[in-house]
Protein backbone atom coordinates (compact mmCIF):
# COMPACT_ATOMS: atom_id res chain seq x y z
CA UNK A 1 0.00 0.00 0.00
CA UNK A 2 1.51 3.73 -0.93
CA UNK A 3 0.85 6.58 1.02
CA UNK A 4 -1.87 8.01 -0.63
CA UNK A 5 -3.57 4.54 -0.58
CA UNK A 6 -3.22 4.67 3.00
CA UNK A 7 -4.47 8.43 3.59
CA UNK A 8 -7.42 7.36 1.13
CA UNK A 9 -8.54 4.08 3.26
CA UNK A 10 -8.19 5.80 6.16
CA UNK A 11 -10.37 8.98 5.14
CA UNK A 12 -12.96 6.60 3.96
CA UNK A 13 -13.40 4.99 7.43
CA UNK A 14 -12.85 7.60 9.57
CA UNK A 15 -15.54 9.85 7.59
CA UNK A 16 -17.53 9.68 10.53
CA UNK A 17 -15.62 11.76 12.68
CA UNK A 18 -15.92 15.40 12.96
CA UNK A 19 -13.95 17.10 9.77
CA UNK A 20 -11.55 19.08 11.80
CA UNK A 21 -10.58 15.96 13.47
CA UNK A 22 -10.13 13.98 10.28
CA UNK A 23 -8.07 16.81 8.62
CA UNK A 24 -5.63 16.60 11.80
CA UNK A 25 -5.24 12.88 11.77
CA UNK A 26 -5.14 12.39 8.29
CA UNK A 27 -1.89 15.15 8.29
CA UNK A 28 -0.18 13.74 11.55
CA UNK A 29 -0.15 10.47 9.45
CA UNK A 30 1.06 12.00 6.36
CA UNK A 31 3.93 13.90 7.83
CA UNK A 32 4.79 10.51 9.73
CA UNK A 33 4.71 8.55 6.48
CA UNK A 34 7.20 11.50 5.05
CA UNK A 35 9.20 11.99 7.81
CA UNK A 36 9.96 7.62 7.85
CA UNK A 37 10.63 8.16 3.76
CA UNK A 38 13.07 11.22 4.43
CA UNK A 39 14.63 8.64 7.09
CA UNK A 40 15.62 6.12 3.98
CA UNK A 41 12.57 3.62 3.91
CA UNK A 42 10.83 3.75 0.72
CA UNK A 43 7.34 4.95 0.48
CA UNK A 44 5.97 1.21 1.23
CA UNK A 45 7.99 0.42 4.46
CA UNK A 46 7.35 3.74 5.51
CA UNK A 47 3.89 2.95 5.31
CA UNK A 48 4.31 -0.83 6.67
CA UNK A 49 5.65 0.86 9.22
CA UNK A 50 2.70 2.16 10.31
CA UNK A 51 -0.44 0.85 12.44
CA UNK A 52 -2.73 -0.81 9.84
CA UNK A 53 -6.00 1.63 8.95
CA UNK A 54 -7.72 -1.02 11.19
CA UNK A 55 -5.89 -0.72 14.48
CA UNK A 56 -5.79 2.97 13.94
CA UNK A 57 -9.89 2.99 13.51
CA UNK A 58 -10.49 0.70 16.47
CA UNK A 59 -7.88 2.98 18.78
CA UNK A 60 -9.75 6.59 17.54
CA UNK A 61 -13.14 4.20 18.20
CA UNK A 62 -12.08 3.19 21.87
CA UNK A 63 -10.89 7.00 22.61
CA UNK A 64 -13.67 9.55 20.87
CA UNK A 65 -16.69 9.03 23.28
CA UNK A 66 -20.27 7.82 21.96
CA UNK A 67 -21.48 11.52 22.82
CA UNK A 68 -19.46 13.27 20.46
CA UNK A 69 -19.75 11.14 17.14
CA UNK A 70 -23.65 11.15 17.82
CA UNK A 71 -23.22 15.33 18.03
CA UNK A 72 -21.43 14.95 14.54
CA UNK A 73 -23.52 12.79 12.86
CA UNK A 74 -26.97 14.93 14.01
CA UNK A 75 -24.75 18.12 12.45
CA UNK A 76 -24.39 16.76 9.59
CA UNK A 77 -27.94 16.03 8.93
CA UNK A 78 -29.19 19.43 9.06
CA UNK A 79 -30.03 19.96 5.39
CA UNK A 80 -33.44 17.97 5.94
CA UNK A 81 -35.88 19.69 3.37
CA UNK A 82 -39.19 21.15 4.59
CA UNK A 83 -41.41 18.06 3.46
CA UNK A 84 -38.99 15.43 5.36
CA UNK A 85 -39.23 16.97 8.32
CA UNK A 86 -43.24 17.17 7.93
CA UNK A 87 -43.07 13.39 7.15
CA UNK A 88 -40.88 12.90 10.17
CA UNK A 89 -42.98 14.47 12.79
CA UNK A 90 -46.48 13.25 10.93
CA UNK A 91 -45.29 9.77 10.99
CA UNK A 92 -43.73 10.05 14.45
CA UNK A 93 -46.62 8.26 16.41
CA UNK A 94 -45.85 5.33 13.99
CA UNK A 95 -41.85 5.65 14.20
CA UNK A 96 -41.00 6.82 17.06
CA UNK A 97 -43.02 4.15 19.03
CA UNK A 98 -41.56 1.37 16.67
CA UNK A 99 -38.07 2.58 17.81
CA UNK A 100 -38.48 3.02 21.42
CA UNK A 101 -40.13 -0.69 21.59
CA UNK A 102 -37.06 -1.71 19.55
CA UNK A 103 -34.73 -0.25 21.95
CA UNK A 104 -36.56 -1.74 24.30
CA UNK A 105 -36.59 -5.29 23.19
CA UNK A 106 -32.86 -5.06 23.21
CA UNK A 107 -32.53 -3.25 26.57
CA UNK A 108 -34.83 -6.16 28.62
CA UNK A 109 -33.01 -9.11 26.19
CA UNK A 110 -29.74 -7.56 28.03
CA UNK A 111 -31.14 -7.17 30.79
CA UNK A 112 -32.31 -11.01 30.78
CA UNK A 113 -28.56 -11.88 30.15
CA UNK A 114 -28.02 -10.17 33.57
CA UNK A 115 -30.79 -12.13 35.39
CA UNK A 116 -29.81 -15.41 34.25
CA UNK A 117 -26.33 -14.75 35.48
CA UNK A 118 -27.59 -12.84 38.92
CA UNK A 119 -29.95 -16.07 39.58
CA UNK A 120 -26.73 -18.57 39.27
CA UNK A 121 -25.22 -16.41 41.59
CA UNK A 122 -27.97 -17.01 43.56
CA UNK A 123 -28.08 -20.81 43.12
CA UNK A 124 -24.00 -20.83 43.84
CA UNK A 125 -24.44 -18.74 47.08
CA UNK A 126 -27.29 -20.90 48.33
CA UNK A 127 -25.16 -24.11 47.38
CA UNK A 128 -22.19 -22.71 49.32
CA UNK A 129 -24.82 -21.77 52.67
CA UNK A 130 -26.15 -25.30 52.48
CA UNK A 131 -22.61 -26.60 52.43
CA UNK A 132 -21.99 -24.28 55.89
CA UNK A 133 -25.01 -25.43 57.28
CA UNK A 134 -25.02 -29.42 56.73
CA UNK A 135 -21.43 -28.83 57.76
CA UNK A 136 -23.09 -27.84 61.57
CA UNK A 137 -25.83 -30.28 61.23
CA UNK A 138 -23.33 -33.09 60.85
CA UNK A 139 -21.37 -32.17 64.15
CA UNK A 140 -25.12 -31.78 65.57
CA UNK A 141 -25.97 -35.34 65.15
CA UNK A 142 -22.78 -36.34 65.94
CA UNK A 143 -23.04 -34.62 69.44
CA UNK A 144 -26.49 -35.99 69.98
CA UNK A 145 -24.93 -39.68 69.16
CA UNK A 146 -26.67 -40.38 65.97
CA UNK A 147 -23.19 -41.08 63.47
CA UNK A 148 -25.52 -42.43 60.66
CA UNK A 149 -27.21 -38.83 60.44
CA UNK A 150 -24.07 -37.18 60.94
CA UNK A 151 -22.21 -39.19 57.98
CA UNK A 152 -25.50 -38.43 56.25
CA UNK A 153 -25.38 -34.90 56.89
CA UNK A 154 -21.51 -34.41 56.37
CA UNK A 155 -22.16 -36.12 52.46
CA UNK A 156 -24.62 -33.53 51.41
CA UNK A 157 -22.19 -31.15 53.11
CA UNK A 158 -19.65 -32.52 50.70
CA UNK A 159 -21.66 -32.54 47.90
CA UNK A 160 -23.21 -28.86 48.03
CA UNK A 161 -19.61 -27.53 48.26
CA UNK A 162 -18.04 -29.00 45.28
CA UNK A 163 -21.39 -27.93 43.16
CA UNK A 164 -20.88 -24.42 44.68
CA UNK A 165 -17.01 -24.27 44.07
CA UNK A 166 -17.46 -25.48 40.33
CA UNK A 167 -20.33 -23.46 39.92
CA UNK A 168 -18.29 -20.41 40.94
CA UNK A 169 -15.96 -20.54 38.39
CA UNK A 170 -18.62 -21.00 35.85
CA UNK A 171 -20.43 -17.88 36.97
CA UNK A 172 -17.05 -16.24 36.95
CA UNK A 173 -16.27 -17.27 33.50
CA UNK A 174 -19.95 -16.04 32.61
CA UNK A 175 -19.76 -13.35 34.21
CA UNK A 176 -16.32 -12.04 32.34
CA UNK A 177 -18.21 -13.14 28.65
CA UNK A 178 -21.08 -10.59 28.94
CA UNK A 179 -18.82 -7.57 30.55
CA UNK A 180 -16.81 -8.65 27.31
CA UNK A 181 -19.87 -8.72 25.22
CA UNK A 182 -20.84 -5.26 26.84
CA UNK A 183 -18.05 -3.85 25.57
CA UNK A 184 -18.36 -5.26 22.07
CA UNK A 185 -21.94 -4.00 21.89
CA UNK A 186 -20.93 -0.32 22.63
CA UNK A 187 -18.18 -0.61 20.28
CA UNK A 188 -20.51 -2.00 17.61
CA UNK A 189 -22.89 0.94 18.48
CA UNK A 190 -20.36 3.08 17.80
CA UNK A 191 -19.03 1.61 14.57
CA UNK A 192 -22.38 1.92 13.55
CA UNK A 193 -22.32 5.67 13.53
CA UNK A 194 -18.63 5.95 11.80
CA UNK A 195 -19.47 3.26 9.91
CA UNK A 196 -22.72 4.29 8.00
CA UNK A 197 -21.06 7.39 6.36
CA UNK A 198 -19.28 4.62 4.22
CA UNK A 199 -22.25 3.23 2.65
CA UNK A 200 -24.38 6.87 1.97
CA UNK A 201 -21.16 8.15 -0.02
CA UNK B 1 5.95 -3.24 31.43
CA UNK B 2 2.88 -3.09 33.42
CA UNK B 3 0.15 -1.23 31.00
CA UNK B 4 -1.36 1.03 33.42
CA UNK B 5 2.20 2.06 34.31
CA UNK B 6 3.28 2.57 30.98
CA UNK B 7 0.59 4.56 30.49
CA UNK B 8 0.98 7.02 33.67
CA UNK B 9 4.74 7.52 32.12
CA UNK B 10 4.00 7.88 28.28
CA UNK B 11 2.73 11.62 28.88
CA UNK B 12 5.80 12.60 30.77
CA UNK B 13 8.74 11.13 28.63
CA UNK B 14 6.51 12.86 25.33
CA UNK B 15 7.10 16.47 27.80
CA UNK B 16 11.03 15.18 28.30
CA UNK B 17 11.90 14.70 23.98
CA UNK B 18 10.69 18.10 23.44
CA UNK B 19 12.17 19.45 26.78
CA UNK B 20 15.66 20.79 25.00
CA UNK B 21 14.43 21.65 21.70
CA UNK B 22 11.69 22.00 19.72
CA UNK B 23 10.83 17.57 18.23
CA UNK B 24 8.28 16.77 15.68
CA UNK B 25 6.50 13.35 15.85
CA UNK B 26 8.93 11.26 13.78
CA UNK B 27 11.56 12.39 16.04
CA UNK B 28 9.73 11.76 19.41
CA UNK B 29 9.14 8.37 18.45
CA UNK B 30 12.39 7.43 17.66
CA UNK B 31 14.33 9.30 20.59
CA UNK B 32 12.09 7.39 22.84
CA UNK B 33 12.32 3.80 21.14
CA UNK B 34 15.12 2.72 22.76
CA UNK B 35 13.02 3.65 26.56
CA UNK B 36 9.55 3.18 25.34
CA UNK B 37 8.05 1.39 22.22
CA UNK B 38 4.98 4.06 21.09
CA UNK B 39 2.87 3.88 18.43
CA UNK B 40 1.57 6.87 16.12
CA UNK B 41 -1.83 6.92 17.10
CA UNK B 42 -1.05 6.77 21.00
CA UNK B 43 1.55 9.39 20.36
CA UNK B 44 -1.46 11.33 18.79
CA UNK B 45 -3.66 11.29 21.95
CA UNK B 46 -0.68 12.02 24.15
CA UNK B 47 0.06 15.63 21.86
CA UNK B 48 -3.88 16.27 21.98
CA UNK B 49 -4.06 15.79 25.35
CA UNK B 50 -1.10 17.79 26.36
CA UNK B 51 -1.64 20.70 24.00
CA UNK B 52 -5.46 20.79 25.78
CA UNK B 53 -4.26 20.64 28.81
CA UNK B 54 -1.83 24.06 27.73
CA UNK B 55 1.87 21.72 28.78
CA UNK B 56 3.07 22.40 25.36
CA UNK B 57 2.47 24.51 22.15
CA UNK B 58 2.40 23.57 18.63
CA UNK B 59 3.68 24.93 15.12
CA UNK B 60 3.85 24.49 11.88
CA UNK B 61 7.09 25.28 9.50
CA UNK B 62 8.11 24.38 6.27
CA UNK B 63 10.54 21.77 5.88
CA UNK B 64 12.26 20.65 3.12
CA UNK B 65 8.80 21.87 0.72
CA UNK B 66 5.82 20.13 2.73
CA UNK B 67 4.82 21.24 6.32
CA UNK B 68 5.61 19.44 9.63
CA UNK B 69 4.54 20.32 13.14
CA UNK B 70 7.00 21.30 16.07
CA UNK B 71 5.88 20.90 19.37
CA UNK B 72 7.19 23.48 21.87
CA UNK B 73 7.01 22.48 25.85
CA UNK B 74 5.39 25.59 27.96
CA UNK B 75 5.74 26.85 31.37
CA UNK B 76 3.30 23.96 32.39
CA UNK B 77 4.72 21.06 30.79
CA UNK B 78 8.21 21.85 32.65
CA UNK B 79 6.43 22.22 35.63
CA UNK B 80 4.84 18.99 35.14
CA UNK B 81 8.33 17.49 34.62
CA UNK B 82 9.54 19.15 37.74
CA UNK B 83 6.47 17.58 39.87
CA UNK B 84 7.39 14.18 38.27
CA UNK B 85 10.86 14.36 40.25
CA UNK B 86 8.90 14.80 43.29
CA UNK B 87 6.55 12.27 42.38
CA UNK B 88 9.60 9.86 41.69
CA UNK B 89 10.92 10.21 45.17
CA UNK B 90 7.81 8.64 46.83
CA UNK B 91 8.03 6.09 44.37
CA UNK B 92 11.29 5.18 45.06
CA UNK B 93 10.49 4.74 48.76
CA UNK B 94 7.19 2.62 47.84
CA UNK B 95 9.70 0.67 45.85
CA UNK B 96 11.69 -0.11 48.63
CA UNK B 97 8.29 -1.00 50.62
CA UNK B 98 7.60 -3.55 48.17
CA UNK B 99 11.18 -5.08 48.05
CA UNK B 100 11.48 -4.72 51.34
CA UNK B 101 10.31 -8.22 52.33
CA UNK B 102 12.57 -9.46 49.21
CA UNK B 103 16.22 -7.87 51.01
CA UNK B 104 15.43 -9.20 54.17
CA UNK B 105 14.93 -13.01 53.47
CA UNK B 106 17.99 -12.28 50.09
Amino acid sequence: MDKTQFLEELKRRLSGLPQSDMDERLLFYSEMIDDRIEDGLTEEEAVAGIASVDEIVEQIMAETPLSRLVKEKIQQRRGLKAWEILLLVLGSPVWLSLLIAAFAVCLSLYIVLWAVLSSLWAVDLSLAVSAVGGLFMAVFDLIRGNPAGGAFMLGIALVCAGLAILLFFGCLELSRGLLRLTKKILLGVKTMFIGRENTER
Amino acid sequence: MDIQLKRGLLDVCVLAAIKDEDSYGYKIIKDMKPYLELSESTLYTILKRLESAEMLTVRTAEHDGRLRKYYHITKLGLNRLDEFRDDWKEIISIYRFITKEDNLNG
